[in-house]
């Protein structure tokens, strides 16, 4: 039967992607990119439609000829091999059941290809373990978008792949079963110890799930890491933008105080940790000091203030109640809009739109970013994944 | 909304849930739209039974008169008289059909899945024969078949007529009057009945199921065999059907690229209609006909087990 690299091997191999682009004429889907993703790791392509994370995906299942570079399945090079020799397996996007064969037959499909006789054992297990066994004898087309999209992922893992690679396989569920399918999947990869590279747009999808995840953007990756690193630490606007939100705030460097860069915006002076900068920043040089909504708080202008702290007066515009938490929006004159996000616990009576306020954060929780980028990068294109 | 002054009357305890019927008018339309598509067949197909029925059941002379007389022995006689042209009707509409679903398949597949921006084109050059009417066509075949014609000489300079006059296809270095000639012209007019439910099916599969296939260790051979093949099978019952029944009735072909040999049974139908004018053996043969093509269409669809996917 078909040969391939360590067939059963029980838990997962490492992807490397060396210097792997992909062009359609005059377009580049990806530009070279190396990569590489550890063997039994959760690794998330994260990016807006359009990045290049799914034709990433599709040539580590060797869907696609990369235009240039290789790809190796743990230290072997599999560039040149058609994707039913490689020991991958995929859970399509809209899942691609076989609509001709019940679940059963859809779900041993691999095994048998492979020329192993006896599957009835092993494909009723998998499907105890997707919680399936009594809907073995239906077709696809009886089954709800769950069952389907859980019927893939059986399909794919009985193979025990080296590396199972997943095709936003979440995207035509509902938000409340979207969230319980994550949970499953992670649970799944947990007890298997399979390599997982999961492709989503949905970046709350990609934190929750993955042990690291790639950001990409424009056919690039902008920023590999723990999600909570890329979270803490965006190195540019498009991560800072595009995964939760950040505010952006144009200032420059006035000066140097210990581990601090002093910066001014809008006549105020900032604090920001200069290992948290762009290594070359240096007095006189802009610099975008950025902050995520839920780390600043909002004081009355009569209220103390903690002196150390980071300060902007604005005044709201806009105040939402959503529960956990009132999201404002503060207008402040010289830097722009701010969104602040303030924990519903003792509620402030004086904090409605139209109240002049004071916005302060501990310095130790800004970031800098180089400022010669777009500023509003990735700002608005995960619309989709709300 | 304005004040209301007066309480609404309490509604009686036991009323029975109110259930609405749509209007008559509404609940007709349906057989108003069937009517039409109704009244052809009773007049186009129903009558013409019902009177090709009695037909059969008829005897007498063209001088006497026919009348029916329940004479069902006429059928018996027919049988016996012409069952080899039945055989031959259904062996070369049998082969006709085979060679169309070889010739056809590749074709529906490349259309479907490789022409991309051709497609269209493609799929136009199979359909523009249609163009040309079905006799003239044949008459060409004449043409192109003709003794010492190109096409008979490059197959004599080859062996290959050789090859099917030992098979009993062709009769010594020619083709025209031959077997070959009558299922070469056979194919060829009904080729685009089976390209063009087969390209229908191909082009509604997933090209993912494809992939999905690939990922899960099927070679491109295997995955035709297990997921395209299956998947495009309604479009083969269709296609064959298509190509099967009007070819064992047809005459056209037998009658101007065959000879005497080659008669099949809708040749003989013809002649007793218009030549030998026994109405009743010829009425006879079509409802036999029809009975063979019934119980051989039903017995082919129970066994490709397509019910379900057509």
């Amino acid at each position: 039967m078909t040969k391939t690299a360590s067939p059963q091997s029980g838990s997962g191999g490492d992807v490397r992607l060396r210097r792997i682009s992909k062009t359609y004429g005059s377009f580049t889907a990806v530009h070279p990119l190396d990569l590489t993703v550890p063997a039994g790791s959760f690794f998330a392509l994260l990016g807006a439609s359009g990045c290049g994370k799914t034709t990433t995906l599709r040539m580590i299942a060797g869907l696609e000829d990369p235009s240039t570079g290789t790809v190796e399945l743990s230290g072997e090079d599999v560039t040149a091999l058609p994707p039913y020799k490689r020991h991958v397996n995929t859970v399509f996007q809209n899942y691609a059941l076989f609509p001709h064969l019940d679940i059963f037959e859809n779900v041993a499909f691999g095994l048998r290809r492979r020329g192993i006789k006896s599957v009835k054992k092993q494909v009723e297990e998998m499907l105890d373990l997707v919680q399936l066994g009594p809907m073995a004898r239906r077709r696809p087309q009886q089954l709800s978008g769950g069952q389907q999209q859980r019927v893939a992922v059986a399909r794919a893992l009985i193979n025990h792949p080296q590396v199972l690679l997943l095709d936003e396989p979440l995207g035509a569920l509902d938000l409340k079963l979207r969230r319980q399918m994550q949970l499953e999947l992670k649970r799944i990869q947990t007890e298997v110890g399979i390599t997982f590279v999961h492709v989503t747009h949905d970046q709350e999808e990609a934190m929750t799930m993955a042990d690291t995840v790639a950001v990409m953007n424009g056919g690039r990756v902008e920023q590999l890491g723990a999600p909570a690193d890329l979270y803490e630490n965006p190195a540019t606007t498009f991560v800072a933008n595009f995964l939760g939100t950040s505010n952006l705030i144009e200032a420059e460097v006035t000066g140097v105080d210990g581990d601090d860069l002093l910066l001014r915006a809008a006549d105020r002076a900032l604090r920001v940790p200069a290992r948290r900068c762009p290594h070359a920043a240096r007095t006189g040089d802009k610099l975008l000091a950025g902050v995520r909504p839920e780390k600043m708080a909002l004081a009355h202008p009569d209220d103390a203030v903690p002196e150390a702290h980071n300060r902007l007066s604005g005044r709201i515009k806009d105040a939402a109640f959503i529960g956990v938490s009132t999201q404002y929006l503060l207008d402040v004159p010289g830097v722009g809009e701010l969104a602040v996000y303030e924990q519903n616990i003792a509620r402030d009576g004086r904090l409605v739109p139209g109240a002049d306020v004071v916005a302060h954060w501990n310095g130790a929780h800004t970031f800098g970013l180089d400022a010669a980028q777009d500023i509003s990068a990735g700002a608005d294109v995960d619309e989709e994944a709300a | 909304m304005s004040t209301v002054t007066e309480a609404p009357a309490p509604a009686p305890e036991d009323a029975p849930p109110e259930v609405r019927t749509p209007p008559l008018r509404k609940r007709l339309v349906p057989y108003w739209l069937l009517l039409p598509g109704i009244a052809w067949l009773l007049v186009f197909f129903a009558a013409p039974l019902v009177y090709q029925a009695s037909t059969s059941l008829q005897t007498g002379s063209l001088e006497d008169g026919f009348r029916v007389t329940w004479h069902l022995a006429t059928y018996w006689d027919a049988l016996v008289q012409y069952w080899p042209q039945f055989v031959r009707s259904v062996l070369y509409a049998a082969t006709a059909t085979g060679l169309c679903l070889l010739l056809g398949y590749p074709l529906a597949y490349l259309i479907a899945f490789k022409a991309g921006r051709w497609r269209h084109l493609v799929m136009i050059l199979v359909i523009a024969p249609f163009f040309t009417s079905f006799l003239i066509r044949t008459l060409a075949w004449k043409t192109i078949l003709a003794d010492g014609g190109p096409v008979v000489g490059a197959l004599n300079a080859l062996h290959v007529l050789d090859v099917t006059s030992w098979l009993g296809l062709t009769d010594g270095h020619r083709v025209l009057a031959t077997p070959l000639a009558v299922v070469c012209g056979l194919t060829y007019n009904f080729l685009p009945f089976m390209v063009l439910p087969l390209y229908t099916s191909l082009e509604r599969i997933d090209p993912r199921l494809h992939e999905a296939a690939g990922d899960l260790y099927a070679r491109p051979a295997t995955t035709f065999r297990r997921v395209t093949f299956p998947l495009s099978m309604p479009g083969v019952v269709a296609g064959t059907l298509l190509t099967f029944i009007p070819a064992t009735g047809d005459y056209i072909n037998a009658e101007l690229l065959g000879s005497t040999d080659q008669k099949m049974i809708g040749n003989v139908i013809q002649s007793q209609f218009l030549r030998v004018l026994d109405y009743p053996t010829a009425a006879a043969l079509s409802f036999l006909l029809m009975a063979a093509i019934l119980a051989m269409v039903t017995f082919y669809i129970r066994k490709s087990g397509t019910e379900d996917l057509v």
